[in-house]
């Protein structure tokens, strides 16, 4: 993994990390939560495509975060990284917001994404199907929300709390600053009227969706099949909001197995 | 000093084992805990309450504005205060005041502060909040991350309303107004005073100290835990050059008067118990929604008055701790009147916001421990901050130029439902 800065436009400063130096571009962009610094799964793709996986601004050492408002900015701020980056078109994976970014990106302008993976997107609303409020979700109840199995080691990376005051304190603003952007997108709901663009997205595009994702409900995919000409779903077992960690060889079979064919 | 009696309104009649059955008094309590024929009886309680403290020499009547909450049932205090504009002469209506990034577009909040200062002759002070994470982020939807910038936005429109005499275009972020043109002005000229409500965040003290606002710390804690907020804000003033004015701030606290000290924990006991144990339990998880406060005000390590943080400084508490911590000022006349001043002086507080009715507390025992304060209690600390000019109070019309309601005088209407009073006859008269 390399970790670069790149200054976008005298507004961002965008901390990247970079997995492996072959093979067309696959941008990755991350959810509301952020990277966490050790993202495995990243690696692994990393083996077919340059990956590329810059933190939003407002996460991480990214800056800038005061520039955007809306899905428009956002989606032309990863336009304007990639024009930076010199990448004409790549292969676009995004999670959860970030799934919810990618497609708007690839809304905005079709032709520049090859491939679209949308992994558990948000973007939608449905009544009958409300999704929980995760900005209000107790630290004992995330774990739950986003795991299929709360107790496994890789879910109790993300919820365990540090004992250390100062590293708690650490964990609190950053979690804070990163949730503070998201809210941008998702807060109070997260449907910023992707319905009436979605159509527009004309890559090949898979929707992958963890089988017991108990925060944005499988039946979601539906919204984007629905919309987005020629997409399919793949459901990935045993694996809840965050199947890329949860169930890493079989999310990463998955990806590249579309992505390749 | 001045003394300015603050009502929460809070339901009074939530049930016993509320905190183990429910996880929040705000935002998602249960509906069918509010009866509405009681809320009748108690709006009106109430409002008898705040008229009784004007009667009783009340520097001000205070309200404010909370949504979807059990211990606050005034989602607008606007309308309060409208009630209130009838029926009370002299005590100022302390609006503490308007969440104004909820309102859209803002000149709303303009428009009706200025109503309530032209019905009251001029008796308006225009409090300006950020407003809790619970009513702006969960209950009225604003993103956290912008609802400062948004605050800010709405602010410098309303000014710019009440001040300028010509029509203007605004082009906010968040508001674009083609014709800003308000209509009524205010009786105070150019605006009523300003008062800014905080919870502890560190932006709010610049912002009153830029603007010479009055910056009231609306704790439910007491002056104890109080005094890191009112230090902190002193010391901005102090550092900015500011004058160190008390009645440049406003602090809430829990006051009871008995006839003893012994009577005071006896009667009014179970209510304190009721407020802070009932009304104040809130969800952690809607205590500050990310984005709401600033890194800046959580690294100043300010906590928060509810959620778990709240909820573990209060658990257990008895009568004796909340009289010791300072959570409320009990007693006797004596003991108050020594306590308040103590209090005041530790603050250097020129305006007290004083709960006088909290919880589950019933009309007889507020009217009793009202009625104490303002005969035992209140003439003995008038003396105090005497040397300083209260520059934050309103300008009211000369009281010659009050109006008062009309006599009601117009029941007896005949069968075709003209008006057959003498009252009406000549007031028809003298208009033409």
């Amino acid at each position: 993994m390399i970790t670069t800065q790149k200054l976008l436009d005298g507004k961002f400063s965008v901390e990247l990390h970079q997995f492996g130096s072959s093979g067309d571009p696959l941008l990755f962009l991350h959810g509301a939560g952020g990277l966490t610094g050790v993202d495995p799964f990243l690696e692994d793709l990393s083996k077919d495509f340059k990956v590329i996986a810059p933190h939003f601004p407002g996460y991480g050492e990214s800056t800038g975060n005061e520039h955007i408002d809306d899905v428009l900015d956002a989606a032309l701020f990863y336009h304007q990284l990639m024009d930076e980056l010199g990448i004409d078109s790549a292969n676009v994976v995004g999670h959860s917001m970030g799934g919810m970014l990618a497609a708007e990106m690839a809304a905005l302008c079709n032709h520049r994404v090859k491939k679209l993976v949308l992994v558990a997107p948000a973007g939608f609303w449905l009544d009958a199907h409300p999704i929980p409020d995760f900005f209000a979700a107790d630290l004992t109840e995330i774990g739950g929300l986003l795991f299929h199995d709360p107790n496994s080691p890789v879910a109790r990376m993300f919820t365990a709390i540090p004992e250390d005051l100062k590293a708690l304190e650490a964990m609190y603003v950053e979690r804070v600053k990163r949730l503070a952007t998201a809210g941008k997108f998702l807060w109070p709901l997260p449907d910023r009227g992707l319905k009436k663009r979605a159509h527009r997205i004309k890559s090949p595009t898979l929707v992958v969706w963890g089988e017991s994702d108990k925060l944005i409900p499988p039946v979601y995919a539906n919204e984007f099949t629905s919309r987005i000409k020629g997409a399919r779903t793949a459901i990935i077992k045993q694996a809840g909001h965050m199947p890329m960690y949860e169930q890493q060889a079989e999310f990463v079979k998955t990806v590249l197995g579309f992505l390749k064919s | 000093m001045k003394f300015t009696w603050f009502h929460l309104m809070p339901y009074r009649f939530l049930p016993e084992d509320f905190k183990d059955r429910y996880r929040s008094v705000w935002v998602d309590i249960p509906r069918n805990l509010y009866d509405p024929k009681v809320g009748h009886r108690l709006y009106n309680d109430y409002l008898d309450q705040l008229e009784f403290a004007d009667a009783m020499g009340f520097d001000g009547l205070g309200v404010n504005e909370h949504h979807q909450n059990g211990y606050g049932m005034m989602p607008s205090p606007n309308l309060m205060a409208a009630a209130l504009t009838r029926r009370t002469r002299n005590a100022n209506l302390v609006v503490l005041g308007n969440s104004i990034a909820l309102y859209n577009p803002p000149i709303r909040v303009a428009e009706e502060f200025a109503m309530l200062d032209v019905m009251s002759g001029g008796r308006l002070i225009a409090g300006f909040p950020v407003g809790t994470s619970m009513d702006d982020n969960f209950c009225y939807g604003e993103v956290p991350a912008t609802l400062r910038e948004k605050y800010y936005e709405a602010h410098d429109l309303i000014v710019k309303a009440w001040k300028e005499m010509d029509i203007f275009s605004f082009n906010g972020k968040y508001t674009k107004l083609r014709y800003v043109n308000l209509w009524p002005r205010p009786v105070q000229q150019p605006h009523p005073p300003i008062w800014i409500p905080g919870g502890g965040s560190v932006e709010t003290y610049d912002f009153c100290a830029d603007h010479d606002y009055q910056y009231s710390f609306l704790s439910y804690f007491g002056y104890i835990a109080g005094k890191k907020v009112a230090d902190g804000y002193w010391e901005v003033m102090a550092k900015k050059g500011k004058e160190l004015n008390p009645y440049a701030m406003g602090f809430a606290q829990v006051v009871i008067v008995a006839n003893s000290d012994e009577e005071a924990e006896r009667l009014y006991s179970p209510h304190v118990d009721y407020f802070f144990n009932r009304c104040l339990h809130v969800y952690n998880g809607f205590a500050d929604a990310p984005g709401y406060r600033t890194v800046k005000t959580i690294k100043a390590g300010l906590l928060g008055q509810v959620g778990k943080q709240a909820d573990l400084r209060r658990d257990g508490l008895t009568w004796k701790d909340f009289v010791d911590q300072g959570f409320i000022i009990a007693g006797s006349p004596k003991t108050v009147r020594e306590r308040l001043r103590e209090a005041m002086k530790t603050l250097h507080c020129g305006h007290l916001m004083m709960l006088m009715q909290i919880g589950s507390m019933p009309p007889d025992l507020v009217r009793a421990s009202t009625e104490l304060f303002a005969k035992e209690v209140m003439p003995y600390m008038r003396d105090l901050w005497s040397e300083f000019e209260d520059r934050w109070s309103p300008k009211r019309l000369p009281q010659n130029e009050i109006q008062m309601p009309a006599p009601l005088h117009f029941e007896s209407r005949g069968a075709n439902g003209q008006a057959r009073s003498a009252g009406i006859q000549s007031e028809v008269r003298s208009a033409k």
